[in-house]
């Protein structure tokens, strides 16, 4: 350093080690080719989906997918979607009227009420309701919710209904919407707050007027985020909302009723039934992709929300 | 280190004989759990003047102006010694809400933070949420006319705000701030994110406010305090009696001709002559 010539400098000195980039390339190659993977799986599971579902649309009369009068029973041939579809929009609407209020509710006093110590209590409890298996919650559906809590609202005893399956997927479904819905109060800057209370607002003002508004596609998102997940939710459903071998078109949620996932569950447990009718085993496929379009759906819309939240500040 | 500290007692001074005064500021000391961030101030402001806090970084000049209209209570850690009197009234006193105190003592921050709302809409939130009866159109235009930024945004007032520069969002944020109709304006670095044009119109718009407004400004900027102050106040940092952080004290306060030509401090006159560190 202390010379005054410059120092020389050649080709091959910045070149680079030829082992670091070997390995280098390796790594690299190593990712892409489990990010490749993961796309050809998902786009095979697409395929096989739009495959098995052709095959159902050609061998069956497509009047026979819109007929509320037959209702849905696959090994009949009778294949009403209308009936599975409203299934899962009536427990998707009665698990968000649940999952809503508390979600929000909690994700609100989470991130702006809770002092730090109560908060760092709560998180893992969330969690930990997070992590119930669905299978459990199917069984307190039945067990639990039908008698003391259908039983009470629909003043009719009840065992299988919509109503407590609708309720158990709304508890299954808080903790995501409460986390998401958090996480978007709480990437509200802490400078808005101040400014607000800088102006003389009270607390209630500052997060109704303030924090909640700036956190609104966040909040939006998170509900789509819930509905979507409500709308897959298979173990509840088929197990609390009863009408296993197939049901008529019902809105009554005192009663049971049958949603696609619990649709396509009970064509597929019990093999020996599967094979009845011409395409009632495609059938299967074909509410498997309606179902994905619903979702795929419901997932781009809430990802477009989350976005301009980000964008925002 | 030891040097002993000085009190001004401000009413002495002529600037300060006629003037009724805003607060009077008796052994504050502040805490942050166990560390006392600054301690026993004492002084006097006055009314219908600017007041500049000066003073090196961490000397606990953000800490104090909190406390003048108890945004420090937003800080679970902060706690609060000694007397801070609001035009007589104790601001600390166990029955004042610091709800109310904060409509009247209004605030402007280091970082222009306007709601992600409209410009309209940013003006009127202050004046919707302490019930405001009379015309809002009539009352955004008057604040958005105070803070010098009417003929830009009369146009856009149903805009974002967040699409407004910086210094034209500080405007806003003093405009929403003076649209409660305060009696004291707090500013915290008001400038520091702006440039120099900006800069000189906040100067020339805090002119235009001390005829109505009490106007306490912190700034780093000694030009600034020097051109647009009445009264300003020299804090600095010692080393406190565990030896192991450092504490904010008030050095010297004085007219700000005074402080800038002749301190009576000598760690005042190297600060503001560039002296200090
Ligand atoms: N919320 C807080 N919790 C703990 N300590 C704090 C908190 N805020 C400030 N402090 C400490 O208090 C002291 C004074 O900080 P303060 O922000 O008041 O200084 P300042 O004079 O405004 O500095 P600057 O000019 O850099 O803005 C510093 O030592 C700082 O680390
Ligand atoms: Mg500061």
């Amino acid at each position: 350093m202390s010379q005054a010539s410059p120092r020389e400098v050649s080709l091959q000195d910045l070149q680079g080690s030829p082992k670091r980039i070997r390995r280098e390339r390796a790594f690299r190659g190593l990712f892409f080719g489990a990010a490749f993977f993961s796309i050809v799986i998902s786009a095979a599971i697409v395929f096989s989906l739009f495959g098995e579902a052709l095959t159902f649309l050609r061998n069956v009369d497509l009047s026979a997918l819109i007929d509320v009068e037959g209702g849905w029973f696959p090994r009949r041939g009778r294949f009403d979607v209308i009936t599975i579809i409203t299934g899962t929009v009536l427990v998707s609407l009665i698990a968000m009227v649940v999952a809503a209020p508390l979600g929000l509710g909690a994700a609100l006093y989470l991130s702006e009420y809770a002092r730090p110590r109560v908060r760092r209590a709560l998180k893992p409890i969330l969690e930990v309701l997070a992590s119930i298996p669905s299978v459990v919650l199917g069984y307190f559906a039945l067990a639990w919710l039908s008698p003391n809590i259908m039983q009470a609202l629909c003043s009719q005893p009840t065992s299988f209904s919509l109503g407590a399956a609708g309720i158990a997927v709304g508890i299954l479904i808080t903790p995501l919407v409460a986390s998401v819905a958090e996480d978007s109060f709480r990437s509200v800057p802490m400078a808005l707050r101040e400014a607000s209370y800088g102006m003389g607002a009270r607390k209630r003002s500052t997060v109704t007027s303030i924090v909640f508004p700036a956190a609104v596609s966040g909040v939006v998102a998170s509900l789509i985020l819930g509905f979507s997940r409500a709308i897959g939710e298979t173990m509840v459903v088929a197990i609390a909302a009863g009408a296993t071998g197939g049901s008529l078109f019902t809105v009554d949620t005192c009663g049971p009723g049958q949603t696609m996932t619990a649709a396509m569950t009970s064509l597929a447990i019990g093999s020996d039934q599967v094979r009845g009718q011409e395409g009632t085993f495609e059938s299967l496929f074909f509410v498997g992709l309606v179902l994905f379009f619903m979702t795929l759906a419901l997932n781009l819309l809430s990802e477009r929300f989350v976005r301009r939240v980000r964008l925002r500040y | 280190m030891t040097q002993p500290e000085i009190h001004v007692d401000v009413s002495r001074h002529e600037g300060f004989a006629s003037r009724e005064l805003v607060f009077e500021i008796k052994d504050l000391s502040v805490f942050y759990g166990p560390f006392k961030a600054v301690r026993d101030i004492t002084l006097d402001i006055g009314k219908s003047a600017i007041t500049a806090l000066i003073g090196p970084s961490g000397c606990g000049k953000t800490t104090f102006i909190r406390c003048l209209n108890r945004m420090n209570d937003l800080i679970e850690t902060a706690r609060v010694e000694g007397e801070i009197k609001y035009h007589g009234v104790n601001l600390y006193d166990k029955k004042v809400d610091a709800v109310e105190v904060r409509r009247r003592i209004g605030m402007v921050f280091q970082k222009p933070n306007p709601f992600p709302k409209s410009i309209y809409d940013n003006v009127a939130f202050g004046p919707k949420i302490s019930g405001f009866k009379g015309n809002m159109d009539e009352l955004v235009e008057q604040s958005l006319q105070k803070a010098a930024l009417w003929d830009e945004v009369k146009d856009r007032l149903k805009e974002s705000a967040m699409g407004l520069s910086g210094g034209q969002q500080q405007r806003l944020c003093i405009a929403r701030c003076v649209a409660v109709q305060p009696d004291v304006i707090l500013m915290d670095e008001p400038c520091s994110a702006l440039d120099p044009i900006a800069t000189g119109r906040i100067e020339d718009l805090m002119q235009d406010l001390k005829e109505e407004y009490s106007i306490v400004i912190v700034t780093h900027n000694m030009q600034q305090a020097a051109r647009v102050s009445d009264m300003t106040a020299f804090f600095t940092a010692e080393v406190n009696e565990q030896q192991d952080r450092r504490t904010g004290v008030l050095v010297e306060y004085d007219k700000t001709e005074n402080i800038f030509q002749t301190p009576t401090d000598e760690r005042t006159e190297n600060y503001v002559t560039g002296r200090f560190g």
